[in-house]
């Protein structure tokens, strides 16, 4: 797994490429932690995402309930379809905030 | 029926190996006769299996291992995973309410959900732990 992050829109848009598994997944929490813990609204890119695990899930879970805690928005952007088979077999596309781009997203918030 | 052994793997309870076990997966999945998106869900299900078994069984310990058989029946592909740590109670390996929004606890219901069938044990001798899990080849 890579990742690098950008700002676009008020977001910090994380981008995870690779698979996303038990030896990477505590990297993508690190980032995804790090992001929020300044204070920036965050979206997770999983368009290049090949894999992802229930621990690559878990980093995901942890981003969303810190964002919620510190009443910042987060979300999930261009999923891949290997990602989302994954999300929905979790029972989380209901829940985590699921857009097709970063446009989309903001449309949304308005 | 007689169970073919399609692939028998040993390899380090190290997570740097997932990606090997889950390519190995998807060749046997291939070879059975298994469509692209059951042969995805075994890659998920199996990979679950060992990522429990690296964090629960041996704690994080890489020095530990792990034997993967993969078999065919004609009818299903069988996924027997056997390690070596301390043995776990079966009757405590069980899905969690996915209700509760919460990190960690889906492996097992992921494992469940696209298994036909999974049956948790452990070796006689008390040396360690079995898994098997059990898919119709479609």
């Amino acid at each position: 797994m890579s990742y690098k992050t950008r700002e676009e829109g008020g977001y910090t848009v994380v981008e995870l490429t690779g698979d996303v598994d038990l030896s990477c997944s505590i990297e993508a929490r690190k980032v995804i932690l790090d992001s929020l813990g300044g204070g920036r609204h965050v979206l997770v890119e999983l368009v290049q995402v090949t894999y992802i695990d229930s621990s690559g899930v878990a980093s995901l879970v942890e981003g969303y309930q810190a964002a919620k805690k510190n009443k910042l928005r987060f979300g999930l952007i261009g999923v891949s379809e290997a990602a989302l088979s994954v999300i929905q077999l979790a029972r989380l596309d209901k829940v985590f905030p699921i857009h097709a781009t970063v446009e989309e997203r903001l449309q949304e918030d308005g | 029926m007689s169970e073919e052994r399609v692939v028998k793997l040993r390899f380090p309870a190290d997570p740097n190996v997932l990606v090997t076990v889950r390519a190995q997966v998807r060749e046997a999945a291939s070879v059975v006769g298994c469509c692209s998106q059951v042969t995805s869900q075994l890659e998920i299900a199996v990979n679950e299996a060992c990522t429990n078994i690296i964090q629960h069984a041996y704690k994080g310990d890489p020095s530990g291992e792990i034997v993967l058989e993969i078999l065919n029946n004609g009818t299903d592909i069988i996924f027997r995973l056997t390690d070596f740590a301390k043995p776990v109670d079966p009757a405590g390996i069980k899905p969690r309410d996915l209700r509760d929004i919460r990190p960690g606890g889906l492996g097992t219901h992921f494992m469940r959900e696209i298994m036909d069938d999974c049956s948790f044990g452990q070796l006689a001798d008390g040396s360690g732990n079995c898994l098997e899990m059990v898919k119709k080849i479609e």
